[in-house]
């Protein structure tokens, strides 16, 4: 004590000014918001982010890899792995890439059942993206009601599929089977719910003052930035792009139905969250027409080269055996040649390049996933926002890890 | 005017304080029951209802659980400070519940039912829940975490961002009844009508106030499980852990006991008066609100939270304060404070009513 009293309070140095040091900050692979294994190193200062590195490959499976070893009829079971959110998508741009290097013709029915399927899990994919990003924004109820609506979603997977995931339902030429009978009074009943649903969410949260306050202005992405960053899906249109594959690329008929494509103004978190409200009524639009014009018919390619025979032919005839066991063992052997489609899933533009040497498997498949492209963008737009913005830009972008590690 | 009131022997004062820890401990333990029960039915899904009938062993299920688990102090932790912040926290939560009136005196078998009676209440009140907040930064300080610091921060601004609309909005019930002891509040609301009544606004500002130092939804951000992963509590476990939960339910059981003790007569009631009945079911009224509120708004930012609390509490506060200095100094009459608060309550409700909603429906993007 004394010795502090002798110091002489003029000897004392003091600071020329007063300073503030950054912050580093880890977040993830496991933490609450990354929704999966992402890892940010965040540099902070207070709780303002001046720098945003994401580190990524937590969630690598080698799919890609894998698919080299396998036919092409086996591959069809690791794409929905990837993301597992709106698997149907995988499932259908790997499909739409092989037809397109055999040259297979998929009946109208199938071509139906798979905008049907398609569009039912992007809904799914757009509830989780709502609940979570909800929840991330401190709102818990909204999380669980959109859950709700995922499992009636999920139970009509299980119908048709027999699986609420990874469905492996979609063929080379096809599907695998036809719809059961009871699938489609189902989906109507649940057609007839979803929109007044739909309208309780956006009422839930689109018209919170406090969910405005959180949301707009956050996390803006220009138009001009956006495409520069290869940015896609639903965040880019919240940006104003008016860039959607299933209208820039028709496939699966899609140029057939009559829907619209909702765009953003200012490319914020608030228009990236409502983007995809308006996007789930529009997918309950196409499912509509897409009941309405469900003929009866084959469900697969005719061409024995690529479907197998089907089971009570074996009985009878010899011929058929054999286009059995070479499907089985073998499988078919498309042309050389490389092949790419371009496809919507609920994240953006979705693709498969698949090279063929003119082998039974492919000689290489790259994925074009959405959610490792669009997650370019995080840097960007978490520069000068803050922790808990951080946190709702992630959601907001909507990735998936699994689709980007692969 | 004023009121007298007997005073206890010390041993009863010893009882009735025991009886309030012990009575505030089961109430937490049933809040957290009754808390996810109700979350559960607002979130249609059924919440705990497997140990015991409706789920009514699940807290005794919790807390052993809670006490078992492996205690860890971390490496990087100031250890004293790691173990002292959670304590430091339910000692000074527990202490602000002693100063309620829950019925006139002598109701409690010959006894009054409080333990003490202040004549500086709402000041020891003050005292005692601002001190609570040490537990919350200092475990956020000691944790040795970035999660937990930033946590802690949070902790602290939003302090000095709803303490002044806090202290502020009491002062209106003071003044006019000129006394800052609990009974004494009480009493005059008997005699002259509910607080709310005279005082709107600053009930306005008090209840949300109360809510930001509960630290509940919308304003939990030192919490924070989506950003901070847990904030200040991030680093704790086991009974450490429990201990901060028995914190927060403490804090929000004594909001929701103090908001009606202040402004909506406390005990009393204009019909049917029964002593503890009315001001049980006016807690539990809060508590529903305060539920109902965590299930249904979003998380406020840190300097969203600033500006609402300099922004609006405030000023409202003080410039209710000012009205009710101004009739009190030049002794006009009390009703016309009765006029200006119902004024400000149309004002509020117009306003709720005719600000436009964010997005229309069907609207642009």
């Amino acid at each position: 004590m004394k010795e502090y009293l002798d110091l002489d309070p003029q000897g004392v140095e003091e600071p020329k000014e007063l300073r503030t040091e950054v912050m580093t900050l880890n977040v993830g692979p496991q933490h609450p918001s990354t929704h999966g294994v992402l890892r940010l190193v965040v540099t902070l200062s207070g709780e303002e982010v001046l720098d945003l590195v994401p580190h990524i490959g937590y969630l690598h499976t080698g799919f890609e890899k894998n698919m080299e070893n396998r036919t092409y009829t086996q591959v069809i079971t690791y794409t929905p792995r990837m993301d597992y959110l709106h698997s149907f998508a995988h499932d259908l741009a790997y499909a739409l890439a092989v037809e397109k290097l055999v040259g297979a013709v998929v009946p109208p029915r199938a071509e139906t059942i798979r905008v049907i399927l398609n569009e039912l899990s992007r809904l799914a994919s757009h509830l989780v993206f709502l609940g979570t990003g909800l929840l991330d924004l401190g709102a818990l109820t909204p999380f669980f009601y959109a859950f709700r609506e995922r499992e009636t979603i999920l139970d009509l997977f299980e119908w048709v599929t027999g699986q609420r995931f990874h469905h492996n339902y979609i063929r080379i030429g096809g599907v695998k089977e036809d719809l059961p009978e009871e699938f489609v009074p189902e989906l109507r009943k649940f057609l007839e719910v979803m929109p007044h649903r739909i309208d309780e969410y956006e009422a839930l949260f689109a018209e919170s003052p406090i969910f405005y306050e959180r949301a707009r202005g956050v996390g803006v992405i220009p138009p001009e930035v956006a495409i520069n960053l290869g940015l896609t899906g639903g965040s880019l249109r919240a940006s104003g792009v008016n860039y959607d594959v299933r209208k820039a690329y028709p496939y699966s008929g899609y140029e057939t139905y009559t829907f619209d494509v909702p765009l953003g103004e200012r490319g914020d978190v608030f228009d990236r969250m409502l983007i995809r409200i308006r996007e789930m009524r529009e997918s309950v639009k196409i499912i509509r027409q897409a009941l309405e014009r469900l003929e009866p018919g084959p469900v697969r390619d005719p061409n024995p080269q690529i479907t197998p025979p089907p089971r009570p032919l074996l009985e009878t005839s010899m011929e058929a055996v054999i286009y059995h066991f070479k499907h089985y063992t073998e499988g078919f052997h498309p042309p050389k040649g490389e092949v790419y489609v371009p496809t919507e899933s609920a994240r953006g533009e979705l693709g498969y390049y698949v090279v063929s040497d003119g082998g039974s498997m492919p000689y290489r498949v790259k994925v074009r996933a959405p959610s490792f492209v669009n997650l370019q963008s995080l840097p960007y737009a978490c520069k000068g926002e803050q922790v808990p913005d951080m946190v709702a830009i992630i959601a907001s972008l909507d990735p998936v890890m699994g689709d980007v590690d692969r | 005017m004023t009121w007298s009131y007997p005073v206890d022997p010390y041993w009863m004062v010893a009882l009735k304080a025991l009886l309030v820890v012990v009575g505030l401990l089961t109430a937490f333990a049933f809040m957290t029951l009754i808390e996810r029960r109700l979350l559960a039915r607002f979130q249609v899904r059924m919440g705990p209802n497997r140990v015991g009938p409706f789920g009514l062993f699940q807290p005794i299920a919790d807390a052993i659980k809670s006490i078992f688990k492996e205690d860890l102090v971390v490496e990087r932790a100031d250890k004293v400070l790691f173990v002292l912040a959670p304590l430091l926290g339910v000692v000074f939560a527990l202490l602000a519940f002693g100063a309620i009136p829950f019925g006139p005196p002598g109701s409690f078998f010959g006894y009054s039912p409080w333990v003490v009676n202040l004549d500086l209440g709402l000041l020891y009140l003050f005292a005692v829940s601002e001190m609570a907040i040490y537990g919350i930064f200092l475990a956020g300080w000691a944790s040795g975490s970035k999660y937990s610091l930033l946590g802690s921060l949070r902790s602290s601004a939003s302090l000095i961002s709803y303490e002044l609309g806090l202290g502020l909005a009491l002062l209106a019930p003071v003044l006019l009844v000129g006394s800052l002891n609990l009974n004494d509040l009480v009493n005059w609301q008997k005699e002259n009508g509910w607080l709310l009544l005279y005082a709107f606004p600053a009930f306005l500002v008090y209840a949300i106030a109360a809510l930001a130092e509960a630290a509940r939804t919308p304003f939990d951000l030192p919490e924070a499980e989506q950003e901070l992963v847990g904030g200040y509590h991030t680093e704790y476990s086991s009974i450490k852990w429990a201990l901060f939960q028995m914190t927060e339910y403490i804090h929000f059981i004594t909001a929701s006991a103090l908001i009606p003790t202040l402004f909506l007569g406390g005990w009393t009631m204009p019909v049917l008066e029964v002593p503890y009945l009315w001001m049980f079911l006016k807690i539990a009224f809060f508590l529903f609100l305060f539920i109902w509120i965590r299930a249904t708004w979003f998380r406020l930012r840190y300097d969203q939270l600033l500006r609402f609390g300099w922004g609006f509490l405030f000023p409202v506060a003080l410039l209710w304060f000012l009205v009710t200095a101004f009739v009190v100094a030049l002794d006009l009459p009390r009703t016309y404070l009765l006029y200006l608060s119902a004024l400000s309550f149309l004002a509020l409700m117009g306003a709720v009513l005719y600000t436009p909603k964010p997005v229309r429906k069907g609207g642009g993007a």
